[in-house]
């Protein structure tokens, strides 16, 4: 597949992530929107990646491990998306204890 | 139109209706439910790029791991009704225009870019063998380092979700038990 | 040799080092031990140099100072005869002047009495950097030292207020010679590229230099001497630097620091011999300080300031040398002077020692009994400083007025009537001092009693110097093969024109200044040898207060300059460069009072401000850059 089709579709998963996050309050939800967002990003670096590993095997190229670096970054996302996600939900069971609501707008009690 | 054409434009389809369904649904757990979805669909892209391995962490760690702790949070909080305070509906308008504008300027950026192809179905590097090798080689470092990130984040976790209070107590409890103990003696 | 040499200067500021650093730890004796006997060190390096006699190779050249482009400033030493002669004085007169202090500052508290010491080694070491340096940025360096040290020195107790502002005032007059100093190096080097004596004194050099330029340079560096030197109109500092300890003013303000001017006039004597403007006005200037300062010195009352408007009129007398043309005679009077007037000043430290601090001489008199010793060193003091042969004072004075009554007989007539003044006031103050009864308390007249050794030892040995110091330039007038001072600094002093004048002349001469001092004396003596306080007449309170210039420079320079800094802080500070500094903090105070409402905490709007400014980003970047 073209390399355009993939820009188009992860960025507008990623645009949708965005809106997401700006139209919901719920905290969750936003967070939710987050990961969608990130998702989005994974799928764009494995399709480069393959992309490039396609221009190398072109180019007759012996070694062929070109692109793996954009899966392996990938993995990498996930693993931080997996422990920001154990942090946040913490913070936002916390402010659901505090607050017994879960808006979007009481996070501005961290500022105090 | 080859098979994965087909395949990937009913993938593209799914994932992003259930993408706006994430944000569009009142209810949070539909909400989770369709983002469960739309990870399959993403799963389902990587198959098609031959990143096997991605695909089933993918559908372990998001679909599984993560989304199931969303669920378990949510259903702890009891959301299920419609009690979501709903934002200004000018604001709502801003967001939404905001977002649209910036993917009409990123779309239109990249309209003209590189038309060179991914490669689909075929090669070996998505392949747990490769990645494996690349990974603890090259990456071991790094590697090592995600490790201890996961255990400050877990640390992390369990910081903040303590209660200070209930801990207190337990410990007031276990001295008395202790003297309890010692008196019995 | 080379080592020796470099050695002078360096004890001195070893002793700086060891009594700066240590002066909280080291007791007193260590402290005066070390400041006398490093300086002691000196005199004998110098004195050995000055036996060996050998001025070969004077340059000795230690390392490159500064070195940009093409001009190369090595520090380096040049010691010939004329610098033998001043280190002699310098470290000799040094010495015996620290010896004394160890014994008159002995009251100050151990800190501070190594502070005293430290200060005056860096003194005599700055002082001999001075005299040795062998081009004129060190002589500048050295220069800039004394003028420090005299007013650390100045202001020793700084607790007082009055001896602060005397030390201030010693400093920014001295600047404001400075300055011209430094405009003459700079025109120098402008010129010829280079500021070694031996190269900016050849024939060739001078010879690119046009009138311009040497009256300019020459004149500058007059201004300089007249900073340091205390010549009009810059001489009012030396007066008031009298708030220092008595052995400083004998030292720095009397017998060496200020004589610095005169030092660097006879060294540039190759440039100032092509300069007749320049020497005119050198001699109208030296004159005219001499009548004046010797008219104040008639109607003062402080023992010190007596002796300060006295050195400033023998300064004068020295550029009256100078300007005539008379190097060695005003180098000659530098050394008679130094030994005459240190002795006099130590002299009155004793003095002001006997009676518990008080220097207004209408409250002592009397004092012969008491202070015998001191009292015969000042009379030898005062009869060599009046010019009474054959003391020390005679032959360089004579020398100087030979040589004016050669240049222009109305200069001669001044300098005459100055030295019948000198030996009326010097003489008023030994009678005032000395003869009569006791004026003072009680308790001064118990506490009355000649100082100890250290400090009647160097009166002695210097009154010893004030007697015989004039032989070694007594005129071919009176001895056969005499001017031998002249024939040593010949190699260094060489003017292209003799003074010949007729034998029966010159007796003439030598008669009249004698007998006028004598018949000042006379008078001086019938008029003071009983004091009584005595209504001043209008020109006597004039004298007293001197002639009014230090009041006349308050309102001509002080003040202005005072309103011109008042009218530049209030306007120009405070409305201008203020109100901006304050303006922008202001300005970013009330910016960031307002921006603080984005501040709100509310996540959402955050997330909507970044991704209106990545909007923003992208279109610049994608579609207004291209």
């Amino acid at each position: 597949m073209p390399i355009n089709y993939y820009i188009f579709l992860s960025l507008a998963l990623f645009i949708i992530g965005i809106i997401g996050v700006l139209t919901r309050r719920n905290v969750i939800i936003v967070f939710m929107c987050i990961e969608l967002m990130l998702n989005a990003v994974n799928l764009l670096l494995v399709a480069f990646s393959k992309m490039h590993h396609l221009a190398a095997a072109g180019a007759g190229n012996a070694v062929n491990n070109v692109g793996s670096e954009g899966q392996l970054f990938v993995f990498f996302i996930m693993v931080v998306a997996a422990a920001e996600v154990s942090v946040g939900l913490a913070i936002i069971v916390m402010l659901y204890r505090n607050t017994r609501s879960v808006d979007i707008n009481f996070l501005n009690r961290l500022k105090h | 139109m080859s098979i994965s054409e087909i395949l990937f434009y009913a993938l593209s389809a799914v994932s992003l209706v259930s993408a706006l369904m994430v944000i569009t649904s009142k209810n949070p757990v539909y909400s989770v439910l369709w983002l469960i979805i739309t990870f399959f669909t993403i799963s389902g892209h990587y198959l098609l790029l031959n990143a096997q391995f991605l695909a089933i962490v993918n559908i372990i760690v998001y679909a599984g791991a993560i989304m199931v702790l969303f669920l378990y949070v949510l259903m702890l909080m009891d959301l299920r009704k419609e009690s979501e305070p709903q934002k200004n509906k000018w604001l709502k308008l801003a967001g939404a225009v905001a977002g649209g504008s910036l993917l009409l300027v990123l779309v239109a950026a990249l309209r003209n870019a590189d038309t060179r192809m991914a490669e689909i179905n075929t090669g070996n590097i998505g392949l747990i063998e490769n990645l494996g090798r690349v990974l603890f080689t090259e990456y071991v470092v790094p590697f090592e380092i995600a490790s201890i990130l996961f255990l400050s984040a877990m640390v992390g976790a369990v910081v903040i979700g303590k209660r200070e209070k209930t801990i207190r107590t337990t410990t007031n409890t276990l001295q008395q038990e202790k003297t309890a103990e010692a008196v019995t003696a | 040799m080379k080592n020796l040499i470099a050695l002078i200067p360096l004890l001195p500021f070893i002793g700086f080092l060891i009594n700066g650093l240590g002066r909280k730890v080291l007791p007193k004796g260590v402290a005066g031990l070390i400041g006398s006997g490093t300086v002691l060190a000196s005199f004998i390096i110098s004195l050995t140099i000055f036996l060996q006699g050998n001025y070969a190779a004077p340059v000795v050249h230690l390392f490159d100072f500064i070195s940009v482009g093409s001009l190369k400033i090595p520090f380096a030493f040049q010691v010939d005869q004329l610098t033998t002669l001043f280190l002699l004085i310098i470290t000799g007169v040094g010495f015996l002047i620290h010896v004394y202090s160890t014994a008159y500052m002995h009251e100050e508290a151990g800190q501070h009495f190594a502070r005293y010491f430290a200060y005056l080694n860096l003194f005599v070491f700055s002082m001999l950097l001075l005299v040795m340096g062998a081009n004129f940025v060190i002589m500048f360096i050295g220069w800039e030292g004394v003028g420090l040290c005299s007013y650390l020195l100045i202001g020793y107790w700084f607790k007082n207020v009055n001896y602060t502002a005397a030390a201030k005032k010693a400093f920014v007059m001295n600047r404001i010679g400075d300055l011209g100093f430094l405009l003459a190096v700079f025109w120098i080097i402008a010129k010829l590229g280079t500021v070694s004596y031996n190269e900016v004194f050849t024939a060739a050099n001078l010879a690119k230099l046009s009138a311009t330029d040497i009256t300019g340079i020459t004149l500058l560096l007059f201004v300089g001497a007249t900073g340091k030197s205390a010549q009009i109109p810059l001489y009012t500092w030396l007066p008031d630097a009298m708030a220092g300890p008595t052995p400083v003013s004998a030292l720095i303000h009397a017998a060496t620091m200020v004589t610095a001017g005169i030092y660097m006039i006879a060294r540039s004597n190759a440039l100032y011999q092509l300069a007749g403007t320049t020497n005119a006005i050198i001699a109208i200037i030296g004159a005219a300080t001499a009548l004046l300062a010797a008219t104040i010195a008639l109607r003062q009352n402080d023992i010190k300031k007596v002796l300060a408007y006295s050195t400033v009129s023998q300064l004068g007398y020295m550029f009256l040398a100078l300007g005539t043309g008379a190097y060695t005679a005003a180098v000659f009077h530098v050394m008679t002077h130094a030994f005459f007037k240190a002795l006099l000043f130590l002299g009155s430290g004793s003095v002001i020692h006997a009676v518990s601090g008080e220097q207004d001489i209408r409250n002592m008199g009397g004092l012969k009994k008491a202070l015998p010793i001191t009292y015969l060193t000042f009379l030898i003091g005062c009869i060599a400083i009046a010019g009474i042969p054959p003391f020390s004072g005679f032959f360089s004075k004579d020398a100087i007025l030979l040589n004016a009554f050669a240049y222009d007989k109305f200069l001669w007539a001044v300098g005459l009537l100055t030295a019948a003044l000198t030996a009326f006031y010097m003489f008023r103050l030994l009678f005032i001092t000395f003869n009569g009864s006791f004026r003072g308390t009680e308790a001064q007249r118990h506490h009355l009693h000649e100082s100890p050794i250290a400090m009647t030892l160097p009166l002695i040995i210097l009154a010893v110097l004030s007697i015989a110091g004039g032989f070694v330039g007594i005129p071919a007038l009176f001895t056969e093969g005499g001017e031998k001072l002249a024939e040593f600094l010949k190699p260094v002093i060489n003017p292209e024109h003799t003074v010949h004048v007729e034998h029966s002349t010159e007796w003439v001469l030598v008669g009249l200044t004698t007998g006028i001092a004598v018949a000042a004396i006379i008078v001086a003596f019938l008029r003071y040898r009983n004091y009584k306080a005595e209504q001043p007449s209008a020109v006597g309170r004039l004298l007293e207060n001197k002639w009014y210039v230090d009041e006349l420079y308050n309102g001509v320079v002080v003040k202005p300059i005072n309103a011109l800094g008042s009218f530049a802080n209030s306007f120009i500070e405070k409305s201008g460069i203020d109100a901006l500094v304050n303006g922008v903090g202001k300005l970013v105070n009330y910016s960031g009072r307002q921006l603080r409402w984005l501040q709100s905490g509310q996540v959402g709007s955050y997330v909507l401000l970044m991704v209106v400014s990545m909007v923003m980003f992208f279109v610049l970047q994608f579609f207004l850059r291209r």
